[in-house]
């Protein structure tokens, strides 16, 4: 058995680019605007969201028979808050300075549309292998614009990537200085509208008449 | 002057499809910068006037022009003042002027080079929306913005603010405050405090603008017959309340402006500055400027006479720009003397307005279906 199918792969990789989630469908965008002032913690947060979608559709698509369509919801939100709580967790433990600067945000995970509309629309209609990768498949496209996001930010904000040093303080006595509206939410919005410009100015077909 | 005009007739093929030069065809909006167009109406009827889009901006450029030389005497008059030494006027003046310039090539080559690459890309003709915005740009930056950072504001406001709106006419903020803003959110050290308003500045000395004084509560530098004049440091185009009387005389006899949106901008930040006064004497040291001080002081006349009255990003209806005229008075008042953090509030004031200008068109033109409607209605 071929483990990627041509169609699984589709679901892999279509929410990479035509069908991503932040640039397409426009979700997730407000965690989005929140926590990509640095890479470190858009890094984290990709990565926490990419896990949540990814085990949120893989479990909640082997129960899908065996849940009450009246409740599912809230059994959705039982997985998922369960699967937040541990992530949470986790980032203490091991991680606790960006456990810090995202505070509020990693709990929010919860609110983030894109795991109960992957878990709505694929996984409890689809068998658990296709909606582990069309979870990991979301939640990677999420990440991505979120680094894109947040490298400009880091980098024309305050001058570092990941908190080192890129841009030399030999150009700050020339003259140059960091852009403070970088860091500030509306750029964040702008810079997205802008990336979603650029996107669909390479695909066409995406355009809305 | 004949010559010219049969001179670029006789060319103009050449820039239309299919010509010689057609890949040039935007640059040709030339023509009309200089005459009427030949382009007429064919069908139906259309009300024509000879003031077209870009007689208006003309004016407007010329209502500009004494606060602008204004501003270089004062720059140059501010750098003399602390710096000591005792030149004669030509020499103030030129040292204002080689430090205004270059801010000037700078705002205009950015932001016409933009709007020259949109209009090749889309296929239209360039045109002359930027010619006010590009002047109004370096008028309201300090003299000590670096070249760079005007640029970089200049390109984001004509990008991000007119461009992906659909360029002139489109755009729902003022280009110049929006580079302002970018200018004062992105680099806040350059455009804010009492170092950044006179260039040449020795090491500990600072000058700080009526406002920045009215905000810490010193004790003010200037009386209000020096503020009318203007020899106070501040932005290079905002500070003489006179020059600026002087192009909104010439504004309002040519119609280009609306009178109603200067009067009501004015008579808000007044009344709220009389009310501020009054209701909360002890809120701030704010609170105890006067009226007049107000009026005169920062960017208040400025933005009431050039920036609100901008007709792409102001209310439309009568009834409307009385409405918006007013709150942005109000708010540019309110934002000076109840906000703790920034003492000008008149660019944030007028943005927001223009945020709010076709929902307050909206508002009116409802309502006044609304009421016809009701007139309309035959009793039963």
């Amino acid at each position: 058995m071929k483990i990627l199918t041509a169609k699984n792969r589709q679901l892999l990789l279509g929410p990479l680019n035509k069908n991503n989630a932040i640039l397409v469908q426009i979700l997730g965008i407000c965690s989005a605007l929140a926590v990509t002032a640095k890479m470190e913690p858009a890094l984290v947060m990709g990565l926490s969201v990419t896990a949540v979608t990814a085990l949120a559709s893989l479990i909640l698509s082997s129960l899908r028979d065996a849940i009450p369509t009246r409740v599912r919801i809230i059994v959705q939100l039982v997985v998922v808050s369960a699967l937040v709580i541990i992530i949470d967790q986790l980032l203490k433990a091991f991680a606790y300075d960006v456990s810090k600067q995202l505070s509020v945000f990693v709990g929010l995970i919860i609110t983030n549309c894109i795991i109960m509309g992957r878990v709505e629309a694929f996984a409890l209609a689809n068998k658990p292998w296709p909606s582990l990768l069309d979870g990991a498949g979301n939640g990677i496209g999420y990440a991505i614009v979120l680094l894109v996001i947040a490298f400009f930010r880091e980098l024309l904000g305050s001058g570092t990537l990941f908190g080192a040093r890129v841009i030399p303080r030999a150009l700050y006595n020339w003259g140059y200085a960091d852009n403070g509206l970088m860091i500030l939410p509306p750029m964040a919005l702008i810079l997205a509208g802008v990336i979603i410009w650029i996107h669909r100015a390479r695909n066409k077909e995406l355009i809305e008449q | 002057m004949k010559f010219l005009r049969s001179f670029l007739d006789k060319h103009k093929p050449a820039f239309e499809k299919g010509g010689k030069y057609s890949a040039l065809h935007s640059l040709f909006a030339g023509v009309t910068f200089l005459y009427v167009p030949d382009r007429v109406t064919r069908s139906g009827c259309a009300i024509r006037d000879a003031v077209d889009l870009k007689r208006m901006m003309s004016v407007v450029v010329l209502a500009l022009v004494p606060a602008l030389l204004f501003g270089m005497y004062n720059v140059g008059y501010q750098h003399f003042l602390a710096t000591g030494g005792e030149p004669g006027f030509w020499s103030l003046f030129l040292h204002g002027f080689w430090r205004v310039l270059p801010m000037i090539v700078v705002s205009y080559v950015v932001g016409l080079g933009i709007e020259f690459t949109a209009a090749q890309l889309r296929g239209h003709e360039i045109n002359e929306g930027f010619l006010v915005s590009g002047l109004l740009i370096p008028m309201v930056m300090p003299v000590t913005a670096p070249l760079w950072m005007v640029g970089l504001s200049t390109a984001f406001a004509v990008i991000i603010g007119k461009e992906i709106f659909g360029g002139t006419g489109m755009n729902i903020w003022n280009p110049a405050l929006l580079a302002r803003a970018f200018f004062f959110f992105s680099y806040p050290s350059r455009v804010s405090g009492d170092k950044v308003w006179v260039d040449g500045l020795a090491d500990g000395v600072s000058r700080a603008t009526p406002l920045a004084e009215a905000y810490q509560g010193t004790p003010f530098t200037h009386d209000l017959g020096t503020m009318f004049w203007g020899l106070i440091p501040g932005s290079i185009g905002e500070t003489s309340a006179f020059c600026i009387l002087l192009g909104a005389v010439l504004l309002l006899v040519t119609g280009v402006a609306s009178w109603k949106i200067m009067l009501a901008v004015f008579i808000g930040g007044a009344g709220t500055a009389l009310l501020l006064q009054h209701a909360l004497p002890d809120a701030n040291p704010y609170s105890h400027v006067t009226v007049a001080r107000h009026l005169l002081a920062g960017g208040f006349a400025f933005g009431a006479v050039f920036m609100a009255t901008d007709p792409v990003t102001a209310a439309q209806t009568a009834a409307g720009k009385w409405i918006y005229g007013l709150l942005v008075g109000i708010v540019a008042i309110v934002i000076r003397v109840l906000n703790p953090g920034y003492p000008e509030g008149m660019m944030l004031a007028i943005l927001l307005m223009n945020t709010f200008a076709p929902l307050i068109d909206w508002c009116v033109v409802q309502r006044n279906v609304a009421r016809r409607l009701k007139r309309g209605k035959i009793p039963a």
